[in-house]
């Protein structure tokens, strides 16, 4: 039995697990709904629209987030790289990072930015941008030597060293911090707007827990957990390929 | 076997006599500025190699080998004395030298003929004209079958052929090859050996060889310089006397002993300098 089959039998068979001890009543309905009526009521949601406004908030700005964590942890990270003292100085605070509860920050967002998609997408960011910061620097020091030594052969500029051989060779290591940074966006910005939004799917899934709304409150979660799967089966069949390439 | 007939060891000066070189080291020196010391790595180096010739380097490690390829390939600088290629001090990479190095430097997110291709587009060469020169690059190193491929899907030896390939296309008049095969098995080196004559011939070009392996730099060259240890210096140069359409089958040789024995018995000495001064 192949690897993938297995982990899909696991998966249904918790599934089937929960639906029957729903269906059956060890778990109470006021706890958790079956997941076949979290479907049923994912599928009303979609369909009437009422949370659509919310959905686009929210992925919106998982994907401002995303993009600017990745844009400027990659900058930062070549800056870094290029100044060794610079990056001997706050290696130790990189590495300690994800120490820090980085929630804490909010009501200095709030001030800055006020309550809305702003301060959201702020804390997404601080929250995943380190992680692209130290891909960057991951990918750019695991470029052979001798890859840069073939482009001075060739007599290539700087610049096109840069972009033709520096950037394909730490493509798979970048792609790790892409990754890293899609999954701290999706996380800064769901968790943030539990907090501090009056819109979004994580203020929706506060709001409907607040009311035992248990239907939408589960058929959200779905909605974000699907969402979720599908974007990291996107991003695990790119970095395979990348991976697989990187083999020497 | 007539690649052997005639042939015999004798030491030579730093050139071939009676042909003009197209290569040439002068009193060349390097030393590296560490952040404690200096280490003075190479020299002074004089050297001539002829147009067309195979020349091999041996020497024990850390003598300077690498960084006398450097020099020549522009990659670095001598401290003094003067390095010219074709008549012309080299300052950057000349043009006209191709590198091979001895770890893999084929590039993994291109496939066997972009590889290939890579320094000829970069070179702005007409698309046609890569065309030709990759398919018979591609042909003459058998990677034929291979074209498609990526580097991950290819055995250690068949990278190199992708590396060498690489080089043989932008058509150079000295290739540098900087122990090319020393991560590969000896049944592989020894093809590969046979493959590297077989280029030399078909491109004229005139090679220099940087290897620990004496039976390689023996089998190989039509001259054989033995260098020192640091800062390494030729110490002795030995003329082959191999006839230009060799194979490996000259392995079998007594003259392949002959000259595997002299190459020995010059090194053996600098590798015992480098055993006693760690035992020190």
């Amino acid at each position: 039995m192949s690897e993938k089959l297995l982990r899909v039998i696991v998966v249904v068979a918790m599934i089937l697990l929960v639906e029957l001890l729903c269906r059956v009543g060890v778990i109470p309905r006021m706890v958790m709904i079956a997941p076949s009526d979290m479907v049923v009521e994912l599928g009303k949601i979609l369909a009437s629209g009422q949370f659509s406004a919310d959905i686009a908030i929210t992925f919106t700005n998982i994907a401002i987030s995303t993009v600017l964590s990745v844009l400027l942890g990659f900058a930062a990270g070549v800056v870094i790289y290029s100044l060794p003292s610079l990056r001997d100085a706050i290696e130790p605070l990189l590495a300690s990072y994800y120490a820090v509860p980085t929630f804490v920050f909010y009501p200095i967002f709030i001030t800055l930015f006020g309550v809305g998609s702003a301060s959201i997408v702020a804390i997404a960011v601080l929250l995943a941008v380190v992680s692209m910061v130290t891909a960057t620097l991951n990918g750019l020091d695991r470029i052979p030597r001798v890859l840069r030594k073939t482009g001075q052969i060739y007599r290539m500029s700087r610049v096109k060293t840069a972009l033709l051989i520096e950037l394909p060779a730490a493509t798979p290591y970048l792609f790790t911090g892409v990754k890293l940074s899609v999954a701290y966006s999706f996380i800064g910005v769901i968790a943030s707007e539990f907090i501090l939004s009056g819109a979004g799917v994580g203020y929706a899934i506060a709001y409907a827990y607040n009311l035992f709304d248990n239907g939408h409150m589960y058929a959200l979660m779905l909605l974000v957990l699907v969402v979720v799967t599908v974007v990291n089966t996107f991003l695990n069949v790119i970095d395979r390929r990348l991976q697989a390439r990187r083999q020497r | 076997m007539s690649a052997v007939s005639g042939a015999k060891v004798v030491p030579l000066a730093p050139h071939t006599a009676g042909t003009p070189a197209h290569a040439r080291l002068r009193g060349v020196t390097r030393v590296f500025e560490l952040p404690k010391s200096t280490l003075h790595a190479l020299g002074p180096v004089d050297l001539d190699l002829a147009k067309g010739e195979f020349f091999s380097v041996v020497g024990p490690s850390g003598c300077g080998k690498s960084t006398l390829l450097d020099i020549l390939a522009g990659l670095s600088a001598p401290q003094s004395g003067t390095a010219e290629f074709e008549g012309k001090p080299i300052s950057g990479v000349p043009d006209g030298v191709g590198v091979v190095f001895q770890e893999d430097a084929s590039f993994p997110w291109l496939n066997v003929r972009d590889n290939v291709a890579f320094g000829l587009r970069r070179a702005g060469v007409d698309p046609a004209e890569i065309t030709r020169r990759v398919d018979y690059a591609v042909g003459f190193m058998g990677l034929k079958d291979f074209a498609a491929s990526y580097p991950a899907q290819l055995s250690g030896g068949m990278r190199q052929r992708v590396c060498i390939a690489r080089t043989l296309v932008m058509q150079p008049r000295l290739i540098l090859l900087d122990e090319p095969f020393g991560a590969l098995d000896q049944q592989t080196r020894l093809l590969m050996g046979d493959e590297l004559l077989r280029l030399w011939r078909e491109t004229s070009a005139t090679i220099l060889l940087i290897t620990h392996a004496l039976d390689e730099a023996a089998m190989l060259s039509d001259r054989v310089g033995v260098m020192s240890t640091r800062p390494g210096t030729f110490i002795d140069f030995v003329e082959t006397g191999w006839e230009k359409d060799r194979d490996s089958r000259v392995v079998s040789t007594p003259h392949f002993g002959d000259i595997t024995a002299r190459l020995w018995e010059k090194l053996r000495i600098e590798a015992l300098k480098i055993m006693s001064a760690g035992k020190g």
